[in-house]
């Protein structure tokens, strides 16, 4: 009975990474998402189907770290990851913010040339 | 032979872009250019005032066209430093010698406009700065302002060892050299104390010159009250990266 339940969970988890992943692709197919973000998605689901597969993969890891409480290391490892990744799309911002304000003064710059340049003829 | 080259050097006419960055500004813009426009000033230099529309949503750019003043028009809203910055970099490239920046609120008189263009025209400095702490003749701010603003001179005295009374104020002129620095680099938001300290690490001579300043016609400062803490903690922040920046990574890294 206990395995038909645990089966039932892994079949689950295991659907869930899957229409996870394929909806990252289809994002990418889409243009939606551009690749250089995706790689970090694609290794997200990558993981998720291992330890769905790998069920005591968990445990493994959390011996080999010696890590009393297994599940522990999900919240461990997803926490780093989510900061790691929010500081990266700060950089991000910070950096399209810099191209935005380039590219509305070069605009602004040549909108200003053309008026003048008519204003010759 | 060395007389006469310096001759034709003093007698060079400047040509003076005043920079007037504004955002929604409708009632005072064109007295403001009206009095640009109608104050004398020597013959050393060509005056001539360009606004910057940081995309008003009032009639700012009517107004503007209908007058057929000179503008620049920034279809995106990017703030004071991104605004100047544009005028700049317009100065910069349309053969400029010098760049002045003034309020579009009114707060900075046309009148004293020769104060700070002189000492850049008699070489004695890349960048001036009008203060109104020198002599405290005119309109004076409140004491939050004041508290700012000798904590800004402390800041930047201990940081690069010159002392520039009023920091926050955006009435200055830069000449070529220091308008080549801020096209590549100005800060963003609140930059004029920031700013001192750029110019400071490039090596450009600052020169401080008291100036009569006037309470506002209109709008509003971009610094309110409740946002001096921000405003502190912003500036701060910038001038420390902006000196470890420039100190530690050198020119080249400046973006």
């Amino acid at each position: 009975m206990e395995n038909v339940i645990s089966y039932r969970l892994q079949i689950i988890a295991i659907t869930i990474a899957l229409t996870f992943m394929l909806f990252i692709f289809r994002l990418i197919a889409k243009g939606k998402l551009r690749e250089e973000y995706s790689f970090i998605w694609i290794i997200c689901t990558a993981l998720l189907l291992l330890f769905s597969v790998w069920r005591n993969g968990l445990d493994v890891i959390a011996g080999i770290l010696g890590i009393y409480y297994a599940p522990s290391i999900i919240f461990l490892a997803a926490i780093f990851a989510i900061v790691i990744f929010l500081v990266h799309l700060s950089v991000v911002s910070s950096r399209q913010h810099k191209q935005i304000k380039d590219l509305t003064q070069e605009m602004s710059l040549l909108k200003e040339k053309l008026e003048s340049e008519k204003e010759k003829k | 032979m060395k007389q006469d080259g310096k001759e034709t050097e003093m007698s060079k006419v400047f040509k003076v872009a005043v920079i007037i960055p504004c955002h929604n500004e409708e009632d005072t813009i064109l007295n403001l250019i009206t009095e640009i426009k109608n104050t004398q000033y020597s013959h050393h230099f060509v005056i001539e005032p360009i606004v910057i529309n940081d995309a008003s949503i009032d009639q700012t750019k009517e107004i503007l066209l209908n007058h057929h003043v000179k503008f620049i028009d920034l279809s995106v809203n990017l703030g004071i430093g991104g605004a100047v910055q544009s005028g700049f970099k317009y100065a910069y490239r349309n053969g400029y010698d010098i760049a002045v920046q003034m309020d579009g609120d009114g707060q900075h008189p046309p009148a004293e406009l020769e104060k700070i263009l002189s000492p850049l025209y008699n070489h004695e400095a890349d960048v001036v700065i009008g203060s109104r702490y020198i002599t405290n003749e005119g309109f004076q701010s409140s004491g939050l302002r004041r508290f700012g603003i000798n904590y800004f001179k402390w800041l930047n005295k201990s940081l690069v060892g010159i002392t520039v009374n009023d920091s926050t104020s955006g009435y200055r002129a830069l000449n070529i050299k220091a308008l080549e620095i801020v096209s590549q680099y100005y800060p963003d938001e609140y930059p004029e104390p920031e700013s001192v300290i750029l110019f400071s690490l490039n090596h450009l001579k600052i020169k401080e010159v008291p100036v009569i300043m006037r309470e506002r016609l209109g709008g509003k400062s971009s610094i309110r009250t409740y946002k001096t803490i921000y405003y502190m903690f912003k500036v701060t922040l910038g001038i420390i990266f902006l000196y470890i920046r420039l100190k530690f990574n050198g020119k080249r890294h400046i973006i």
